[in-house]
């Protein structure tokens, strides 16, 4: 983790990975697409837009995964100053607001033929809506500042501060009735849903997780590039 | 303590010698609370039946409005960083800080919700928890409306910013505060949410003064 604060050391490494990302992160999706959408069994209550499930449920993990990741990278910014997590925090964030309004739509496209309405107010619907507010909010202060180690700062600080609503979208489902369902994944006692569906699942969810991967690397290492660049003209300028 | 105490009254008479900042705050909840049976028509179920919200909501707005004024005059004319090298951690600065605002332009909240839930036909029975709501949620209120100001310090745009930053944030206190009322009016009675809003202070009052003073002494570099 501090062998890779040096970016000359980030880029090495994160170039010889990264191929490898990219070519996983593209046969996982496709397999993952292709169990979703044809192998995996209609439901016998939801029948078809069930498989709108094979995307809403990766999303929604990668929504707060990433946010968890953002936090964790501004925290080490914060607290060792080091150079390559301010950028990953800053590259993540796009990332993570991404996801999170595919989960948004994509549930919603679902709750219409299911529940018979786009949107309810209920407890995880809302505190999703609010990590979508928090990553704007996010890239808006980080955007705000003249000076960009300012606004990377600022931006970490308030990252840990909506970290609490990270614990608050996971209970939601516990703690209010809400319309939507409880865990059926990570839950005490072991998944409750088929295991034919479960496969698909599972391979799309890692699909994400790498696509993820592979996007944040290509973003943090073209910020690394653009930041040597500016240092270049500026040494040429002088 | 007295170093806390003397900074409570420093910032209570810079408000009151300048003036304006409560009465501000108050004018704006009024006026906007008055808009609402313009815009949705005078009926009084209807009006009953939203005055919770509308007046809860309402008070977020105003609050946020004043948010503004609680770091950024120091920050301005430099006494902010005089402020930083008292003795007193800059921690306890941000609550007394937080406590001088809550004074200025909490209370007048507290005090003129009821009389505007008169003019919405709130049922008599929400008072008691809207009042305790308002008690208890205000000072919550100004508390992570400082993690925003801090933050916002010497932003471009900071006002917007503000907003975009805080109001998420306050979604907890809204959702709580209407809550109480609405179960007072059912018959189930307030003291969950209640409860809830007390939980929310309490978490406030000991995790923002470190997350605010973080931001200023950012602010100060």
């Amino acid at each position: 983790m501090f062998r890779l604060a040096n970016p000359n050391r980030f880029m090495q490494w994160s170039g010889k990975i990264l191929p490898w990302c990219a070519i996983a992160t593209v046969l996982l999706l496709g397999a993952g697409l292709y169990l979703a959408l044809f192998v995996a069994p209609p439901d016998y209550q939801q029948g078809e837009s069930v498989r709108i499930m094979y995307v809403h449920v990766p999303s929604a993990y990668m929504a707060t995964m990433v946010y968890a990741l953002m936090a964790a990278a501004s925290a080490m910014a914060l607290i060792w100053r080091h150079p390559v997590a301010d950028i990953a925090a800053r590259e993540a964030a796009p990332l993570g607001a991404g996801f999170t309004l595919l989960c948004l739509v994509s549930g919603s496209l679902w709750g219409k033929p299911m529940w018979g309405t786009w949107w309810v107010w209920d407890a995880r619907l809302t505190s999703v809506l609010v990590l979508f507010f928090l990553y704007l909010g996010y890239i808006a202060l980080i955007n705000a500042f003249d000076e960009p180690t300012r606004g990377a700062r600022a931006g970490a600080i308030l990252a840990l501060v909506g970290v609490v609503n990270l614990p608050i979208i996971k209970f939601s489902v516990d703690w209010w009735n809400t319309l939507h369902q409880p865990a059926s994944i990570f839950r005490l006692g072991g998944p409750t849903i088929a295991a034919s569906m479960l496969w698909p699942l599972a391979v799309m969810a890692l699909g994400f997780t790498l696509l993820f991967v592979t996007l944040w690397l290509m973003r943090i290492r073209s910020a690394l590039i653009a930041a040597k660049l500016r240092a270049l003209r500026l040494q040429q300028a002088v | 303590m007295s170093a806390f105490l003397s900074l409570v009254a420093r910032d209570l008479r810079l408000a009151f010698r300048q003036g304006g900042d409560a009465a501000m705050v108050i004018a704006f909840f009024v006026l906007t609370v008055v808009l609402f049976p313009f815009g949705v028509g005078p009926e009084p179920e209807l009006l009953q039946r939203i005055a919770a919200g509308i007046v809860w909501v309402t008070a977020l707005l105003a609050a946020l409005l004043s948010l503004e004024r609680l770091f950024q005059a120091d920050y301005e004319d430099g006494s902010l960083e005089a402020l930083a090298l008292l003795p007193l951690p800059l921690e306890a600065q941000v609550l007394a800080k937080c406590l001088a605002h809550w004074l200025v332009t909490g209370l007048p909240l507290i005090i003129v919700a009821p009389l505007l839930a008169l003019l919405l036909h709130l049922d008599p029975a929400g008072y008691p928890a809207l009042i305790a709501g308002m008690v208890l949620g205000t000072p919550t209120l100004s508390l992570i409306g400082a993690i925003g100001a801090a933050l916002s310090l010497g932003a471009r745009r900071g006002g917007v910013l503000l907003s975009l930053l805080v109001l998420p944030l306050y979604i907890p206190v809204l959702i709580f505060g209407v809550a109480a009322i609405e179960a007072e009016i059912a018959g189930f009675g307030a003291r969950p949410d209640l409860l809830l809003l007390a939980a929310l202070l309490v978490l406030a009052v000991g995790l923002v003064p470190f997350a605010a003073a973080a931001a200023l002494r950012l602010a100060l570099e």
